[in-house]
């Protein structure tokens, strides 16, 4: 039997938790209002132009679409790696003492402003990454990827410190989906005379979906990253596959053009971009703790949805 | 090569891997702790705290406006993101079967997960252009809404970690479950949740981009909620794009402040953590 006061309670609490919800939708509805008149001037064009020029009117916004994907892919591949490295090494190989140490100081990372993130970039990145542009052999610098003056602002230095802010996240979350593998996974290879690279690849396809969650929420970190990347990735809204050009993304034209956008219809576009730069997050995100849940509900079943899907990677 | 040694080998070369991945990962902390202590520490100094800009030419000054503009703000946004986020997280914890809370959870995730420009465009659409006026109030809502996520997960969280059997304990006493939640478990909790709201806390005032164009920027000394205010971030940001040496390193000791904080924030926290874990082993 419900008392009363517990009915008013759970309405209470529940009127809060609602607020929740609502905001998600206010963020969604709010955004497609502001940017009604360039969602009906454009269209879809509006995403398959490059032209952006406020002056003349003209607003393409693919080159911030793919500036915005690129610069996230590359960071991916350079993360993921060492974030399941990462992830591994804490949480099969190494010693006990040494694991919260480690967890500290990967998390740190995580907890850094990425401010901080982009003044280092700026003043000691960036230089670095033009020694090494500047290095390269002519041969090499045929290749379209590697075209254009060594600037070191440009597409590999977003790349590069993304990747640095996308780590922690993804070790963390494939730390904590490789915890729920149940030991008899391991023991089971042991016992069949696995090597330890042999069970842990074993434990690692076991938790696949877990680390595709892990993975995917990185990607969902680094599309939507703003002002370490506006500060090293030159701002210029070019479609280009060369590393060395600058280039430009959708979190960093909203950042840089906001409030110089004077007239409705620039203010409009760059909402837009911002509702789309939602969507895409809303939906890499929702994809990537679904996987993540329904891996922890395969997985231990005490807890396991809490421990497998920390809220934040906090540096606790 | 026998089959056997083949396979230890690789997976000697696996385990080698993944040590050095923990080293690739901290290399650029360390450079990165490294340059914010090195260039941060040459020009911070009590002037720092004590004193307003300077314009361009004059060396010194500070960033005091800054300073108590990101107290303002973030005082602002926890005052907005604390009650909510922790009366969710005791909803979602309370009622963690329905399928309400699994969409409370959904939706905290999904804003977590929310880039914080995102969240700074909704806040100029809602705070600022209605007003027509970028403001302190603005910048906190912004903020305020980044850290309701947190606040609720990690409420969440503890609340599940304190033993049922207290809550079934007041419960059996004939307390209501309000009652139970307010003066067994929540209590029980509190340390895990003041620690989860510090550390919201800190990396709040790390935010840049939601404040760029939700309270601004002001060159002077300000505490009206109704005006656009300094923050370390931003001032941070304006300084580190500009073209003038004096102000880039204003730019490194504002780092150095906001990564201070972090660390400090983190330190505690961790501290936290560990006596409230020894307490669950007992």
């Amino acid at each position: 039997m419900i008392r009363k006061q517990d009915l008013g309670f759970r309405l209470g609490t529940g009127a809060f938790a609602l607020v929740l919800i609502l905001i998600v939708v206010a963020i969604g509805f709010e955004l497609t209002r502001q940017s009604m008149l360039s969602i009906q001037k454009f269209g879809l064009a509006f995403w398959r132009t490059d032209t952006w020029d406020p002056v003349a009117e003209e607003f393409g916004a693919l080159p911030f679409i793919w500036g915005t994907l690129y610069s996230s892919v590359l960071a991916l591949a350079l993360a993921t790696p060492v974030a399941l490295g990462i992830a591994v090494f804490i949480s099969e190989l190494c010693p006990d003492w040494l694991k919260q140490p480690l967890v500290f100081l990967t998390e740190l990372l995580a907890a850094i402003p990425s401010i901080v993130y982009g003044l280092w970039g700026i003043f000691v990145m960036v230089p670095a990454v033009r020694v090494l542009e500047t290095s390269l052999p002519p041969t090499l610098r045929q290749l379209p990827v590697f075209s254009g003056p060594p600037l070191g602002v440009g597409m590999l230095s977003a790349a590069l410190i993304l990747a640095i802010m996308v780590i922690p996240f993804t070790s963390s979350v494939a730390r904590e989906v490789l915890k729920a593998v149940p030991g008899a996974q391991r023991e089971g290879a042991y016992a069949l005379g696995a090597t330890r690279f042999e069970a842990i690849r074993a434990a690692l396809f076991y938790a696949r979906t877990g680390i595709i969650g892990a993975i995917m929420l990185g990607f969902g970190r680094a599309l939507g990253e703003t002002m370490a990347v506006t500060m090293v990735i030159g701002n210029n809204p070019k479609v280009s596959l060369s590393l060395f050009a600058p280039q430009y993304t959708m979190a960093a034209v909203i950042a840089n053009e906001f409030t110089e956008a004077a007239d409705q219809l620039y203010l409009n576009a760059l909402i837009e971009i911002g509702l789309v730069l939602f969507i895409i997050t809303l939906v890499v995100n929702g994809l990537s703790r679904l996987l993540i849940w329904s891996m922890a509900r395969s997985g231990s079943r005490s807890r396991a949805a809490a421990a497998a899907a920390p809220a934040e990677v906090t540096a606790a | 090569m026998s089959r056997t040694s083949r396979r230890k080998l690789l997976s000697a070369i696996f385990v080698g891997f993944c040590a050095l991945a923990v080293v690739i990962a901290l290399v650029p902390l360390s450079f990165i702790l490294f340059f914010v202590l090195k260039e941060g520490v040459q020009s911070l100094n009590l002037d720092f705290f004590r004193h307003m800009p300077k314009p361009v030419g004059e060396p010194g000054g500070g960033m005091a406006n800054a300073i108590v503009g990101t107290l303002i703000l973030t005082g602002l946004g926890s005052l907005m993101a604390v009650p909510i986020g922790i009366m969710s997280g005791i909803y979602m914890s309370e009622y963690a079967g329905s399928r309400m809370a699994s969409t409370v959870r959904f939706a905290a995730d999904t804003l977590n997960g929310v880039p914080s420009i995102v969240i700074g465009v909704f806040a100029y659409g809602i705070a600022v252009l209605p007003f027509k006026q970028f403001s302190a109030i603005a910048g906190g809502f912004a903020l305020g809404i980044m850290m309701i996520p947190i606040i609720a997960r990690t409420t969440e969280e503890l609340l599940l970690l304190v033993p049922s059997t207290m809550r079934e304990g007041a419960l059996a006493l004939g307390a209501t479950r309000a009652r139970a939640v307010f003066t067994v478990v929540l209590p029980a909790a509190l340390p895990g949740i003041i620690t989860g709201v510090v550390l919201a806390l800190a990396r709040i005032a790390g935010e840049t981009a939601p404040l760029l164009f939700t309270s601004f920027n002001n060159h002077y000394f300000t505490t009206r909620l109704n005006q656009p205010i300094s923050s370390l971030t931003v001032q941070v940001f304006t300084y580190a794009i500009s073209p003038y040496a004096d102000w880039h390193r204003q730019a490194w000791a504002g780092a150095l402040v906001l990564v201070a904080i972090v660390l400090v924030c983190s330190l505690l926290a961790r501290l936290a953590t560990r006596r409230l874990e020894g307490m669950q082993a007992r």
